[in-house]
């Protein structure tokens, strides 16, 4: 338990005093407010009359927002079956919110790929030509994918089917809709 | 087991009618004309359903007093602690649905420590034998075990409805024997419980041949379902209206069940995703078609994992929905755009703020007729992003005029949204902000939020349920009114003793709770009114301060004040404060002055929902 604040007065004031608030405010975070208080009888009235003084000291002390925040028991309202709900799956999302699916000509079953762990063309085609066992070739802007019978192309959001590697990668990922390995020439 | 029911003693009202009767037919001698009267009275009492009504009724005098209690069918118990079941049992003999809730709502928000009480064991001890025509029970944040629903479903053999709202302590193996034992079962529904997974099969249990299911409602369940059982049980119920499944249910196994159902008017979408191997070759089926399909679709919910690329089948529906619950469904401002623009007649709307400011600009400029808007945080924590703040709070108050409830979570807000929400809807009951930053005041002019609030509570006639947050001062308890000055009586232990002796029948319990990482741990003062002595049920760690005992009669109790105090480490954090009229709970006012005695205040927090 945090030791409470004694003041010039000796009167510890803290410890009996009661004051309106969130649960788990640890401290008086102004210093001004601080002394304010010390100065008053510990009464529940108190409370409404810190609250004032620290309002108007909010916008002089402005290095104090925001302070470390721990986390407080029932704070904010949402109840725990929301926050499991969402934590459950921002730990997934953190490293997975894209998967896309993939299909290649030929295959009988599509894959579905997470375009979140890749960050960059190479390493997406490594992990497309490991999964479907074939090879690419090489890029080029003027003449796409050189070498191969296999050409990866990419859906976006407009329907359209696109060659994988013209745009920069960030742009990519966030219009690529799903994936697919095209074999021969179209 | 129904048998023995019907040798139960017939009650008192068809004695008396045998009566009359018999004077029909000139062989009785007539009943005295206070008998006639009392029984006249229960006739026309029947058709009285209002609480409020039936409780001034039962005031006028003893006669009245008695045929309202054997006319009353539907039992209201707002606290179960106010009431012992015997006492309550002894006055009302003929009911046959039954309203119960225990634990206040901050123990929705991990603050009530575990086994601190509010269990159904006694109640359905004591109904099992003294309600055997018992139809309905609604139960709300109620400790219920698996023996309680055995009992019930052996006891009462004209049981329709069971609903259970946040409450725990059961398992599917409980609900496997309403299932089978409950024949004329219509109403299943299960919100928001925490519901233990014995590994049963439940869905199996209900009865082979048909059904009268109207409603099933099973979202909260955590535990996967047996889907051939539930298909084939979808098929065998055609009375079924609700359908709300749990997030085992995929999107093809959604799509299998609609086709089976489409009369269906509520449904719980499940997960509304897929397993990532989709043969290829295999179509995906036509949900589109599916939703199509469901002409009366008025309410959707569920989308719990939701996988976006299947939202547009939901365009079919969306013209005639009334309620959308996307609470689950993490969508981007985009993907709700491409739905709300066909929600023209929505009326309740629940949100995450992951569709951000311009998503709520968007339901602004569609949904006119939006009654009830809840925007909950995808991120629940103080110091998060904050996808939405005053922006999507103003669009809201200049396009939805009609809204009468509001829950809103965000991490900036000013002053002046608060403002003209206060203005451009006049019909707001509930006004919820929570501003998940502790102490934030106005973002724009570092105000505190005093004068937003102060505006909702001048401007808002209507208002009867405000939770406040934000940095606020003194001020805004001044302009709460009437009740900032109680407020401030109560904020020490001391006011509350004060309270708790002028105040008959005041219980106080103090509840501690030790929290873990903290030693510390804090206390909370839970005050509620009561008829009956402190309750025996208490753990340990509940002191009950002190106690008045005094003889009144149910409906002699004008309101029944419930008052929480959350202390921790010196602070009070008053949770909960309200005035909760018997006849005001969830029913529509009319003819009332606006008195700020109905106005429930919650300070700081507790903004959080149902």
């Amino acid at each position: 338990m945090e030791k409470p604040v004694v003041y010039d007065n000796g009167l510890n004031l803290e410890a009996t005093e009661l004051r309106l608030g969130l649960p788990g405010t640890n401290e008086p975070e102004k210093q001004s407010s601080t002394s304010v208080r010390s100065k008053k009888r510990a009464s529940p009235e108190m409370a409404e009359e810190t609250r004032s003084k620290s309002s108007s000291c909010i916008s002089d002390a402005d290095d104090d927002a925001p302070p470390p925040k721990a986390q407080v028991v029932g704070w904010p309202p949402v109840r725990s079956y929301r926050k499991n709900s969402f934590q459950q799956r921002k730990g997934e999302a953190e490293g997975a919110g894209m998967y896309v699916k993939v299909s290649m000509d030929g295959a009988p079953y599509l894959r579905k790929i997470d375009l979140k762990v890749y960050k960059s063309y190479p390493e997406l085609l490594n992990a497309l030509e490991n999964m479907f066992k074939f090879r690419i070739g090489e890029y080029s802007e003027r003449e796409g994918y050189n070498g191969s019978d296999y050409t990866p192309a990419y859906e976006d959001k407009d329907g359209d089917w696109m060659l994988v590697g013209d745009v920069p990668w960030e742009m990519f990922i966030s219009s690529c809709k799903r994936l697919r390995i095209m074999k021969g020439s179209e | 087991m129904s048998e023995d029911r019907n040798e139960m003693p017939e009650p008192e009202v068809d004695t008396r009618r045998r009566e009359i009767a018999g004077v029909l037919t000139g062989e009785f001698q007539s009943p005295s004309p206070d008998q006639v009267l009392e029984n006249v009275l229960e006739n026309v009492l029947l058709f009285l359903t209002s609480r409020r009504d039936r409780n001034a009724v039962s005031l006028v005098c003893k006669s009245w007093y008695r045929a309202e209690a054997l006319t009353r069918s539907d039992l209201f118990i707002g606290n179960c602690y106010a009431v012992s079941p015997r006492r309550a049992i002894e006055r009302f003999r003929r009911v046959r649905s039954v309203v119960l809730k225990g634990k206040p709502r901050f123990a929705d928000f991990n603050l009530m420590p575990p086994n601190w009480g509010a269990y159904f064991t006694p109640w359905v001890t004591a109904m099992a034998t003294s309600y055997p025509w018992l139809e309905k029970v609604y139960l709300k944040r109620m400790f219920v075990t698996d023996r309680d629903l055995e009992l019930l479903a052996q006891s009462f053999p004209a049981f329709k409805e069971l609903v259970l709202v946040c409450c725990d302590g059961f398992g599917t193996s409980g609900l496997a024997g309403i299932a089978s034992k409950c024949r004329q079962l219509r109403v299943l529904d299960l919100i928001e419980d925490e519901v233990t997974d014995d590994e049963v099969d439940w869905i199996s249990c209900f009865p082979e041949s048909g059904t009268c299911l109207e409603s099933l409602i099973f979202d909260c369940i955590e535990c996967p379902i047996n889907f051939e059982a539930l298909e084939r049980l979808v098929a065998r119920s055609p009375s079924l209206r609700k359908l709300r499944l749990n997030r085992y249910v995929s999107i093809g196994q959604l799509y299998r069940l609609m086709i089976r159902a489409p009369q269906l008017t509520h449904l719980g979408s499940g997960s509304f995703s897929s397993s990532d191997i989709v043969a290829q070759g295999d179509q995906e089926p036509d949900y589109i078609s599916a939703f199509a399909a469901c002409k009366s679709l008025v309410c959707l919910s569920g989308f719990r994992e939701i996988i976006p690329d299947y939202l547009p089948a939901i365009y079919p529906v969306c013209a005639n929905l009334t309620s959308l619950n996307f609470s689950y469904a993490n969508i981007n401002t985009e993907q709700l755009k491409s739905v709300i623009c066909h929600c023209h007649k929505l009326q309740i709307f629940w949100v995450l703020d992951s569709v951000c400011d311009e998503g709520l600009q968007a339901v602004a400029a569609t949904c006119k007729e939006l009654r009830e808007l809840r925007v909950f945080p995808i991120d629940a924590r103080e110091d998060s992003e904050g996808p939405v703040s005053e922006v999507g709070l103003q669009a809201i108050s200049e396009g939805c005029r009609k809204l009468q409830s509001i829950l809103y979570f965000c991490q900036r807000m000013t002053n002046a949204a608060v403002i003209a929400m206060s203005k451009n809807c006049p019909d707001l009951v509930v006004f919820r902000l929570c501003i998940m930053g502790r102490h934030r005041p106005d973002h724009i002019t570092g105000e505190p939020m005093d004068e937003g609030f102060g505006a909702i509570v001048m401007n808002c006639k209507k208002l009867t349920r405000l939770a406040i947050s934000g940095l606020l001062t003194d001020k805004a308890f001044s302009y709460i009114g009437k009740y900032g000055k109680l407020v401030r009586t109560l904020l020490s232990r001391q006011g509350c003793e004060e309270i708790a002796r002028a105040m008959p029948g005041l219980v106080v319990e103090v509840i501690r709770n030790e929290n873990e990482e903290d030693k510390d741990g804090f206390e909370i003062l839970y005050m509620y009114r009561s008829l009956e002595r402190p309750r025996i049920d208490a753990p340990e760690f509940v002191t009950i301060l002190q106690h008045q005992k005094e003889s009144l009669s149910l409906a002699s109790l004008p309101s029944s004040i419930r008052l929480s105090i959350v202390i921790i480490r010196r602070e009070i954090w008053l949770v909960c404060w309200y005035a909760e009229w018997q006849q005001q709970q969830e029913e529509e006012e009319e003819g009332e002055e606006g008195e700020k005695a109905k106005l429930i205040i919650k300070v700081g927090s507790d903004c959080a929902l149902e």
